[in-house]
């Protein structure tokens, strides 16, 4: 074979396998939203009818308001948190050596590969021995150690990828350093900021196994409320839910990509 | 310096104790009818030598390397199709496609396959229709059905992995084995994959850790046909209340996956001088 014609049917390979792995992974997105404008309770490909009601109907259902209510006061808080805590931690950890370093990088990192259920398991019997109810203060803590390494890394990388000569400059017409981490670092950092936040709120929003711990009924936060639907009725309801959480997680992502380059804060760029 | 690490530390702390709790409790005595944990034993980790226990565990193993493996062979070339697209539309819709699923949360996305594996569900529909078939094929409780919807799970995070790794290998490397005569299947083989490794291991371990701690798709679509240990130590924990014994499988399920993750290092170790750093 010519080497221009197997390097074409190279690329045409190459475009169909990515093809096909794509459609694998919007698959599940596009049937459920079929399924979600179905005008029956019983699901059928493609609907026969078609309606707007299961929209109404979930976000009429007290379960999911509460839910969506509780899943605000929990992430609002764990997120902020997380993003003081870890945006601090990355600052120390890239500038300063100290005590237990390396060991304190690795307790903090390691909520990645424990699994959640043995996490929420863990706050669990600890809000039990310590005597505290299941409100809200477990499940806040429980989210901030399960989304500060999402926080942690996305800070460190633009701490990484800052100039360190504008600092310098700063200090070198005279600024304290606080002016200057205030002035200077800071604004910098902003899009390593602003997406840690928004991917640790995103995560505390929708974590849900160390979530279904440590909630009770009156603290269950909305991904628990989904997860008793589901096991509970089989509605379309539940497919409406899922195509309003597609298109607001599209869409903030989009923004995040737009605004903030999604590519240099998950460090999938060629640096340069 | 003291005001930027101290509320970390905290932090740290609470995680510890939260893993020390469960310790604790795993080598206590379960009193029927108490939330209550009775004296120290070792009980706990001996009933884990049962046949029934030990299947599950097995079981998990399993499906976890199925899911690594085959989120690997899925990830790779939409991994290295994020890296190579030239348009940057091209490129920014293909981060937003593979990321969105990551941050839909287990519930929701074990749904929706709820809804393509299902009798009535969209691919049995489908097949249905199209004559294939006469009677719906059984997707749903079966172990091809959680691996198939544990792999879409894991695979943005695989994607993520690998694309880190492939963006930071210099393209002037392929450029030397093109110019020495490499076709691209070639300078690929010899070049790019071993340049990749670290982010092979990196990605295969997170998506072995990441199954493991999975409990809404198990739940679900194994429909209690196919349990992993998540499954069993929610089911001790909220259904008959034996939290001891929840406990020891959290910490045997714990020093597994630190044992998978540490063999898998080891066993890559001699792959990763292949690798750029």
């Amino acid at each position: 074979m010519p080497p221009l014609l197997s390097r074409r049917l190279l690329r045409l390979l190459g475009g169909v396998t990515v093809t096909a792995i794509l459609g694998f992974l919007l698959l599940p997105a596009l049937v459920v939203t079929l399924a979600a404008f179905n005008g029956k309770a019983i699901l059928s490909f493609p609907p026969e009818t078609w309606s707007w009601r299961w929209f109404a109907k979930a976000i009429e259902y007290q379960d999911f308001q509460a839910g969506f209510r509780n899943g605000l006061i929990v992430t609002g808080w764990a997120s902020s948190i997380a993003l003081v805590v870890g945006a601090a931690f990355a600052l120390a950890l890239e500038r300063y050596d100290f005590r237990f370093k390396r060991a304190l990088e690795t307790v903090l990192l390691s909520p990645l590969v424990v699994p959640h259920f043995t996490v929420g398991l863990g706050f669990l019997i600890l809000a039990a021995q310590l005597g505290w109810a299941r409100g809200y203060a477990v499940i806040v803590a429980c989210h901030v150690v399960l989304v500060l390494p999402f926080v942690l890394r996305s800070v460190y990388i633009s701490l990484r990828n800052l100039d360190p000569r504008l600092e310098l400059a700063a200090a070198s017409l005279g600024a304290p350093p606080l002016r200057v981490l205030i002035t200077v670092t800071l604004p910098l950092l902003l899009p390593g900021l602003v997406s840690g936040w928004l991917f640790a709120a995103i995560l505390s929003f929708n974590e849900f196994t160390a979530s279904l711990f440590v909630t009770a009924q009156s603290t269950q936060t909305l991904p628990v409320a989904l997860y008793n639907y589901v096991r509970e009725y089989a509605d379309p309801s539940m497919a409406a839910i899922s195509v309003m959480y597609i298109v607001v997680t599209a869409t903030l992502l989009t923004f995040a990509n737009v605004f903030l380059g999604l590519a240099k804060v998950l460090n999938v760029e060629h640096p340069r | 310096m003291r005001v930027l690490v101290s509320p970390a530390a905290l932090c740290a702390f609470g995680f510890v104790a939260a893993l020390a709790a469960v310790m604790q409790y795993s080598l206590r005595a379960y009193v029927p009818g108490s939330l209550e944990p009775g004296g120290f034993t070792l009980a706990n980790f001996a009933a884990l030598m049962k046949p029934l226990y030990a299947r599950v565990f097995l079981d998990t193993v399993w499906i976890c390397f199925l899911t690594a493996f085959f989120t690997l062979v899925v990830g790779y070339p939409l991994a290295y199709a994020l890296v190579h697209a030239r348009s940057v539309a091209l490129k920014s819709a293909l981060l937003v496609i593979t990321v969105t699923p990551l941050f839909l949360g287990e519930v929701v996305r074990t749904y929706s396959w709820i809804v393509v594996l299902g009798n009535n569900g969209f691919v049995n529909s489908m097949l249905l229709k199209s004559g294939l078939i006469d009677q719906p094929v059984q997707l749903m409780f079966t172990r091809f059905g959680v691996v198939t919807a544990l792999v879409h799970v894991t695979l943005p995070v695989m994607v993520i992995m690998l694309a880190a790794a492939l963006s930071h290998i210099d393209r002037d490397y392929e450029r030397a084995a093109a110019s020495l005569g490499a076709g691209p299947v070639r300078a690929f083989l010899t070049v790019t994959l071993p340049l990749s490794t670290p982010g092979i291991i990196a990605g295969v371990t997170t998506a072995f850790a990441w199954t493991f701690s999975a409990f809404a798709t198990p739940q679900l679509i194994g429909g209690g046909r196919v349990n992993m240990v998540s499954n069993l130590v929610y089911q001790l924990g909220f259904a008959s209340f034996n939290f001891p014994f929840a406990a020891s499988l959290s910490v045997a399920g714990l020093a597994l996956t630190f044992a998978v993750l540490a063999l898998l290092r080891v066993a890559s170790r001699p792959l990763e001088r292949f690798g750029p750093y």
